[in-house]
């Protein structure tokens, strides 16, 4: 195959960058892309330069929307009370999604993962206590993964919130058997964590 | 075609390009041993890759000396049942991350295994501190760094074990220890000749005892020094009990009290 040049390889070189794209994707794409330009390349070229003009971090809680405070932190209709914590805005997005929590949020941008060097300084962490001082919250809840890190960093939220901020009441999600799942198909693991969380009915 | 199947206990995992990750797993009779696993970032395998797991292990590789590719499938989840606790939590992510550092890859330690999985199966028991202790002298043994603790090194009385000496690992009796009390460390109880009490307070002066060992003896020739997750969890244990000191609290990130 002839070697690509000028913008067609730069255009390929970034798609190759994309997560779940590898360079016979990003040539497809591209290959795409140029073939109809009209229909899909300029609709797409527009979207993300209005995206890439427009979004922002909001400063507040760490949410990405188009405007600083985002609409969550600014919307006077959010329960104040509540506070929850979410290790990144995909999991912000997965707890707005079931329409079940009308509380604030607080993103932290990851876990902390000895493994992968991230540490207390490299979450906003420090930022938390302030927000829920300043906010009035009266709940905390700590929505991370039921993962090893997950947890470890919901432990260690627990022990800095509860010396920074005492009286505030923090809680996590429930860990057990998900709505639909049947026993016999669930790990050892799950099933003990259920009976250990297991509400009288 | 290099391969071998045995049971193992993860001790981390990585995230490696896209999907997979490269995890590291202590297993039976190759010891520590690590091996690339695809699609191991997925949501149906991360759960499995969780350290503190019990895996059974198929690693395959081309030539011995690579990386290889790891086939896991999770055999008993032990991760699962410390993680309402931080203290327990704690415990495991140290152990694992004391074996994945301190251990030579791919040399057997079947003993320390089978302690490693004796510890984690018994996490809910309420002497799980003392063991963890016990634990810690095993991987000092291990090693090569094993303390003497059944007689005294100054020819005192070995049913009087007091103290442990911070530069020979020999166990010092009260009477022969008493003049120079303050350079030596504290034995817990549980490791004294009689087995005494597995208290909070005799765990944590085993978790110090054991920490200066591991400081001195283990790391002090590694570049990153001991495992950020046992710090953790030694400063985690003395918040515990309320015996907080400017020592104890060795973190960078300013978490004391």
């Amino acid at each position: 195959m002839a070697q690509q040049r000028g913008p067609l390889d730069s255009l390929i070189k970034a798609l190759t960058g994309l997560p779940g794209l590898g360079p016979r994707s990003a040539r497809r794409i591209a290959l795409h892309l140029v073939m109809n330009r009209g229909k899909v390349m300029e609709p797409l070229v527009a979207a993300l330069e209005e995206t890439a003009r427009s979004v922002k971090i909001c400063n507040a809680c760490g949410n990405i929307d188009v405007c600083d405070p985002c609409r969550i932190c600014a919307d006077v209709r959010r329960d104040a009370r509540f506070l929850c914590v979410v290790a990144g805005v995909a999991d912000l997005w997965a707890v707005e999604r079931t329409g079940a929590y009308k509380g604030k949020y607080h993103v932290l941008g990851g876990l902390l993962s000895a493994l992968d060097g991230v540490g207390p300084d490299d979450l906003r962490i420090a930022a938390l206590p302030d927000r829920v001082r300043n906010a009035q919250a009266q709940e905390v809840i700590l929505a991370l993964s039921a993962t090893v890190d997950g947890q470890a960093t919901a432990h260690y939220l627990t022990d800095r919130m509860a010396s920074a901020i005492p009286g505030v009441k923090i809680s996590r999600l429930a860990h057990g058997v998900p709505v639909g799942g049947e026993l016999d198909y669930l790990d050892d693991g799950t099933i003990a964590t259920a009976l250990k969380s297991r509400a009288a009915l | 075609m290099e391969q071998w199947q045995d049971q193992g206990i993860v001790l981390s995992a990585r995230p490696h390009g896209e999907n997979g990750a490269v995890v590291s797993v202590l297993t039976e009779n190759y010891g520590r041993h690590a091996g690339y696993v695809r699609g191991g970032q997925s949501s149906r395998n991360r759960g499995a890759l969780q350290p503190g797991n019990l895996v059974g292990a198929r690693w395959s590789s081309r030539v011995a000396d690579q990386l290889g590719t790891f086939m896991l499938e999770q055999d008993r989840n032990l991760a699962a049942g410390c993680m309402d606790d931080a203290l327990r939590l704690g415990a495991l992510l140290s152990a694992c991350a004391l074996c994945d550092a301190a251990l030579p890859e791919r040399e057997a330690h079947p003993g320390l295994f089978h302690g490693l999985q004796a510890l984690l199966e018994n996490m809910d028991s309420d002497i799980w501190g003392a063991a963890y202790v016990m634990w810690e002298v095993a991987l000092l043994k291990e090693l090569g760094f094993a303390l003497n603790l059944s007689r005294c090194a100054g020819g005192g009385d070995a049913a009087a074990l007091e103290w442990i000496s911070p530069k020979t690992g020999h166990a010092v009796s009260r009477e022969k220890g008493a003049p120079y009390q303050d350079k030596l460390l504290s034995l817990p109880a549980f490791l004294k000749p009689d087995r005494g009490d597995t208290s909070d307070e005799e765990v944590f002066t085993g978790l110090r005892m054991t920490f200066h060992f591991l400081e001195h003896w283990v790391f002090n020739h590694h570049s990153r020094g001991i495992p950020e997750q046992r710090l953790r969890f030694h400063e985690r244990f003395a918040r515990h009990i309320g015996h907080l000191t400017a020592k104890e609290g060795i973190l960078s990130d300013g978490t004391q009290g």
